[in-house]
């Protein structure tokens, strides 16, 4: 994963809550086996409506329970793809959340009237590293996980920082684990 | 301290602080086949296979092919033959097309024995919440996290905040499983568990079946919950007993030690009156525009509601129960159990299905269609002008032929009525299956609970 530290550039504004993975990336794309090229399918359906206006920029501020349904990351890849490098929203679904950090797309915490104004303001820069956004001649804080901020600021992978724990899953294994069932003996 | 199940079960599977080890990780083919790509990318393998077990539901036709050969979108087939492949060259046991376990992985789960109390469980779905009603901790994850189980048999994860649904009273006559969480999101709203491992917990949870907490359970993600649980008891440990993967004997006190205990804390409590629900319809885009089945279309409240109003084609102030139906989907991962079927033959019974209506019902597993064969429930389906089709995902998400068509108008047991989720344009009403099988023999949403036929 590449390093995130500085993300500036204009906004694109999608100005609607519950906006679901569904909405984001369709069904009918989930049947490729690659991880790349969703960003052409970005919203499929709404595209087609008269008045979308979504621009490819930097930064995406959206409505309340941003990423709602599906655990499918393909919508993170699409959005990524598509462009963006963060999302800005006042909340988002647990799952597109997590599943955004993991690649490198940076979600966003705002209250509400914040996200107004930037969608307002139409420009902003995001340094993840003092956990501030400046638009419109003002810097807001926000707040996120300080080991997800960590892993973003630099680029790690995430099996790779689990894997320095080895040792600790091996004696978790020896010392805890339960009977339970064993799949490959059905 | 007093704990609560989720405490519990947290505390027991912490390796280091946030790293939580994974007793189960399920598979499908759809969030899985650039995991294993990824795996193999870093000459990495699985590191517990024996934790490990696939299935393939999403893309699988419901009209009994046997082999992932014979599916003719070239994609979908791609897609179960990938995770053919890599399940073989990684040795993880799969039960696909023609397998007599293949089914939707929330349902073979619990029927294999594989689903336990006081287990984590992990699927690249968001439905896995539906293993909490054993009293596991079951969550949905991306694929980037699939890859991280597959190779460390953990996640890292922060412990999520708890928040325990509590029922008073009774769920009246023909309310079902169903209803209650339907009225739980419509209360608490789709973003109300964001964040909040839930307990739904009371009485009217604790009289329900087995398949109508997994119901529960299910749509936990619907309300925004990162996972749903309900305390095991007598009735979950029946369930398991003597299933293929099952412990013998069962450890029974250490699953019974699992349930929450008294004065544990929450970070939030919501009380629901169990009584005051009815049988739910949903109106709208979201899980969370549902009403009362005597209830009408509401007026709108805000940008959303006009949005979905509009891509529903309904006028405020229509009665629910005179919105004119096209199609009735019975089955996914929501509704789709044995009982969930028993449920809707019983309403079907010697009835037929309106003329103006296309219903199927699709069994979540190659068991569950087996044992409804040999109960005759296809029978009495098929009897009534129901297409009875074999096990999958099926319309729930249109990921295999069974699609809505644009504008056709479905009553479903599923769990989503996304705009374009059965189909690009259908739209979906999400209801029990009772409703759902009155809805088809009527030609619209009727109250079961005075329905007559």
């Amino acid at each position: 994963m590449e390093p995130v530290r500085i993300i500036e550039g204009a906004v694109s504004v999608l100005d609607r809550n519950d906006v679901d993975t569904d909405q984001i990336i369709p069904k009918q794309f989930l049947k490729r086996v690659e991880r790349t090229g969703f960003g052409e399918f970005l919203f499929y359906d709404w595209a087609k409506q008269p008045g979308w206006d979504l621009p490819s920029n930097p930064i995406l501020a959206a409505g309340r329970n941003f990423g709602c349904g599906s655990s499918r990351e393909h919508a993170p890849w699409a959005l990524e793809d598509y462009g963006f490098r963060a999302i800005v929203a006042p909340s988002f679904a647990d799952i597109f959340y997590s599943n955004c950090t993991k690649i490198g797309l940076l979600p966003v915490v705002l209250p509400e009237p914040e996200v107004r104004e930037l969608m307002a303001a139409r420009h902003a820069r995001i340094d993840l590293e003092e956990q501030e956004i400046s638009f419109a001649g003002r810097q807001v804080q926000f707040d996120i996980d300080a080991e997800i901020a960590r892993r973003l600021l630099e680029g790690l992978d995430d099996i790779g920082v689990t894997l320095r724990q080895q040792e600790a899953i091996d004696r978790y294994e020896r010392d805890r684990e339960r009977g339970g069932p064993v799949t490959t003996r059905l | 301290m007093p704990k609560s199940l989720f405490d519990k079960i947290w505390e027991a599977h912490e390796v280091a602080e946030s790293l939580l080890y994974v007793d189960l990780h399920l598979v499908h083919e759809v969030t899985s086949p650039q995991a294993f790509e990824s795996l193999r990318l870093a000459g990495r393998k699985v590191r517990r296979t024996d934790r490990t077990l696939a299935t393939a539901d999403h893309n699988v036709p419901t009209d009994g092919s046997s082999a992932a050969a014979h599916i003719r979108d070239r994609l979908s087939r791609v897609q179960v033959e990938t995770l053919e492949r890599n399940c073989r060259e990684f040795g993880v046991p799969v039960y696909s097309i023609g397998s007599e376990r293949q089914g939707i992985v929330h349902v073979i789960g619990p029927e294999l024995g594989v689903t336990q109390p006081g287990m984590t469980i992990v699927c690249g779905d968001s439905h896995t919440s539906t293993h909490g009603a054993f009293g596991a901790l079951a969550f949905g994850i991306g694929t980037s996290e699939v890859e991280h189980v597959l190779a460390t048999q953990t996640l890292q994860q922060r412990k999520p905040r708890s928040l325990r649904i509590r029922y008073e009273g009774e769920l009246g006559h023909g309310v079902t499983a169903k209803d209650l969480i339907l009225g739980t999101i419509g209360r608490i709203g789709v973003d109300g568990g964001v964040g909040h491992v839930i307990e739904y917990a009371g009485p009217p949870i604790e009289r329900l079946s087995m398949e109508g907490r997994m119901t529960v359970c299910n749509m936990t993600i619907e309300g925004g919950g990162r996972a749903g649980m309900i305390a095991p008891d007598d009735a979950t440990f029946a369930w398991v007993e003597g299933r293929p993967a099952a412990p013998d004997p069962l450890p029974l006190d250490e699953w019974s030690a699992l349930r929450t205990d008294d004065g544990a804390s929450f970070d939030r409590e919501v009380v629901i009156d169990a009584s005051e629900l009815s049988p739910q319809v949903t109106w709208g885009t979201t899980p969370g525009m549902v009403v009362d089945v005597t209830g009408a279309v509401p007026d709108p409240d805000g940008e959303g509601d006009e949005r979905a109003l509009e891509y529903m084609a309904l006028v405020p102030g229509t009665a629910m129960q005179e919105i004119p139906l096209d199609r009735v989907f019975i089955g996914s991962c929501t509704n789709s159990r044995i009982g969930d079927l028993r449920e809707a033959a019983e309403v079907v019974r010697g009835r037929s299905v309106a003329s103006s209506v296309n219903a199927m019902v699709v069994p979540g597993s190659q068991q569950v269609k087996a044992q409804a064969e040999s109960e005759g429930l296809d029978q009495v389906f098929r009897d009534a002008g129901f297409d009875w089709r074999s096990a999958g995902c099926s319309m729930c998400l249109g990921m295999n032929p069974d699609i809505a068509a644009p504008g056709e108008r479905v009553a479903s047991t599923s769990n989503r009525n996304f705009e374009g989720r059965q189909g690009r344009g259908a739209r979906s009403h999400l209801v029990s299956p009772k409703m759902a099988a009155a809805a088809a023999i009527e030609g619209h949403f009727v109250d079961i609970r005075d329905w007559e036929g």
